[in-house]
């Protein structure tokens, strides 16, 4: 059994209809597994849906072999799960280094230590520690999203499109941090629109469609599938 | 010499009075825009509020003089605004734990909660003049003025005198520590920043384990701080009446509007924006201008660009200008 799994996840949006039926993924520690498939196939409320932002109609959300199922998202993320969301996914009016503070809002020993590590991750968040978030580049606002949600120390890392809106040589640069985070023996989730680039360095993938799981498989399977290089990796 | 006079004549008329009105205001439009930033709505019972904290501290006042208790030269009322504010916060708690929550844990829109706080507005003004009556009063005790107006005359052989009086140096000092700790508090304590944190981005904060009821209670425990002393210097300075209090929100309003609804450092400045716009277009020039002119170009009239009837119509116009022209205040902050 896989570290982190959703197990058949079918739910919605209150009362609205199902937007994800029967979705199952999961991550193990190291790993990184990349969901990918259309706009609006529902990879950011498959994620939602294992962080408690959802009410599942059926299935579960495993953690380390526990079910966490009927865990509100503030209890999960004391389990170490972390969540990168798409939208808003940082403080724009708090300074980096509050940022990240507020990241770590429910450890209680010194911060300063785990802040630096986070620096040392990303230099570029020093240099602009006390720049107010909101007038950062989009490129260093993901960093520091990036940044918030390490505070924690997760053993679980949700990222849903950390590239969006970067340019190719940052989009790279924040492949490179998310493998160096890998190495900590993470397990890291994420939904990337640059399918190509993201499975590349992903162990495996998946691809989801309206809701539903279409194809899953390594990193180099998927790249490799006629099926999917032509309807979701432009050929 | 006629300019020296002059100057004079504008400090002790609208400077001093616009200074320690500004920081009443202040205080009240500081805690209407952390609520706006954190609850989400536009609290109209923050006149009343003011009100209903004032009133308590009158009625510690009474019972420690009553006790022959005071504090000498300064008002008596200084030693019971504690008592106040810790009434007005359980009163404040009691009403969010009553009232508001069940419509915040509905996430009821916006609008729904300010009309709900039109309602506890009500209500506040019911207790207020159930328990004290609607009359003016006056609890001030103390030494009234630290400078008057003969003696500053004296001193200076000017013509125009300059009147301090205690209240508004009071007002002034009080005002500078308690927004100073205020500050403090939201910029470097971890409580504090998680408040900022939770204004700006509520989800987030949730991601982060930010506890939503916490905030919630330091936002009104803050509120029922700020109304409490706001209020009573309020009412030291000039006197307690329920209606003023009342009528004080269009002020308070256009104050947290022009700071930049949700930025309570805004507020703080919108206060003294407010409070000068006031008086200085409501201020008569004449005397002003009799000593700055030459005889021949004396003026005839009052000079007066507003009477002071009017004084609420230019926190009204302010408010419309800013709203029309810069929704998001001078200052930044959420567009409304
Ligand atoms: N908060 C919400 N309330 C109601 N419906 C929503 C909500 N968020 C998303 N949806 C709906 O759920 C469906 C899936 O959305 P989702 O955000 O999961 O897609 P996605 O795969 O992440 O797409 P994208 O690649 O564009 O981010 C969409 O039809 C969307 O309209
Ligand atoms: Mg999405």
């Amino acid at each position: 059994m896989a570290f982190f799994e959703g197990v058949k996840m079918t739910g919605g949006y209150d009362d609205g209809p199902d937007i994800i039926s029967s979705c199952s993924v999961n991550v193990n520690q190291g790993e990184i597994v990349s969901i990918i498939g259309p706009n609006g196939a529902g990879k950011s409320t498959a994620m939602k849906a294992m962080l408690g932002l959802l009410n599942l109609k059926s299935g579960k959300v495993i953690i380390d072999g526990k079910d966490i199922s009927h865990l509100n998202p503030q209890d999960r993320v004391k389990q170490g799960i972390s969540f990168v969301p798409q939208t808003k996914n940082v403080f724009a009016g708090l300074s980096v280094e509050e940022n990240l503070e507020m990241g770590a809002f429910l450890r209680d020993e010194n911060l300063q230590e785990i802040i630096n590590e986070i620096y040392e991750l990303f230099p570029i968040l020093k240099e602009k520690k006390s720049q107010i978030v909101g007038e950062l580049s989009g490129g260093q606002r993901q960093q520091v999203a990036l940044g918030r949600a390490l505070m924690i120390k997760p053993s679980v890392l949700m990222l849903d499109e950390p590239t969006a809106g970067v340019s190719p040589i940052v989009m790279d640069e924040l492949f490179d941090h998310i493998l160096k985070v890998k190495k900590t023996n993470v397990a890291i989730l994420m939904v990337e629109q640059n399918a190509k680039q993201a499975l590349s360095i992903s162990d495996r993938g998946y691809v989801l469609v309206t809701g539903e799981n279409k194809y899953s498989g390594t990193g180099k399977e998927l790249l490799n599938d006629p099926r999917v290089r032509s309807s979701f990796l432009g050929g | 010499m006629d300019f020296i006079n002059s100057i004079v004549l504008l400090l002790n008329y609208i400077f001093v009075p616009a200074l320690s009105y500004g920081s009443q205001l202040a205080l009240g439009a500081i805690f209407v825009s952390l609520i706006y930033g954190i609850l989400r709505f536009a609290y109209f019972t923050a006149g009343d509020l003011m009100s209903f904290g004032t009133m308590f501290t009158i009625l510690f006042t009474w019972y420690f003089q009553s006790l022959g208790i005071n504090l000498g030269v300064l008002p008596t009322a200084l030693l019971a605004i504690p008592f106040g504010v810790i009434i007005t916060i359980l009163y404040v708690l009691a009403k969010d734990k009553l009232v508001f929550s069940y419509y915040r844990t509905k996430k009821s829109p916006p609008v729904m909660l300010a009309m709900v706080s039109i309602g506890t507005m009500f209500v506040t003004q019911a207790i207020v003049r159930i328990v004290i009556g609607p009359f003016d009063r006056r609890f001030f005790d103390g030494e009234k003025f630290i400078l008057k107006a003969n003696e500053f005359k004296e001193m200076t052989g000017l013509n125009e005198g300059l009147t301090i009086k205690s209240t508004q140096v009071i007002t002034l000092l009080v005002t500078i520590i308690v927004v100073s700790i205020l500050f403090w508090f939201l910029n470097k304590t971890k409580t504090g920043k998680s408040m900022r944190a939770y204004s700006d981005n509520e989800d987030l904060a949730l991601l982060s384990g930010i506890d939503p009821k916490k905030v919630v209670m330091i936002t009104w425990v803050i509120a029922a701080i700020l109304a409490t002393i706001g209020g009573t210097l309020y009412g030291l300075d000039k006197s307690f009446k329920p209606f003023t209090y009342f009528n004080n929100m269009l002020p308070i309003f256009a104050a947290a509007i022009v700071g930049g609804i949700g930025n309570p450092f805004g507020a703080f400045l919108g206060g003294y924006v407010i409070a000068f716009s006031e008086i200085l277009i409501t201020y008569a020039y004449k005397k002003f201008f009799i000593y700055i002119l030459p005889e021949s170009l004396e003026p005839d009239g009052l000079l007066q660009l507003l009477s002071t009837d009017y004084k609420f119509a230019v926190s009204f116009s302010i408010l419309v200008i800013v709203l029309l022209f810069r929704p998001s205040g001078i200052f930044k902050g959420k567009i409304i």
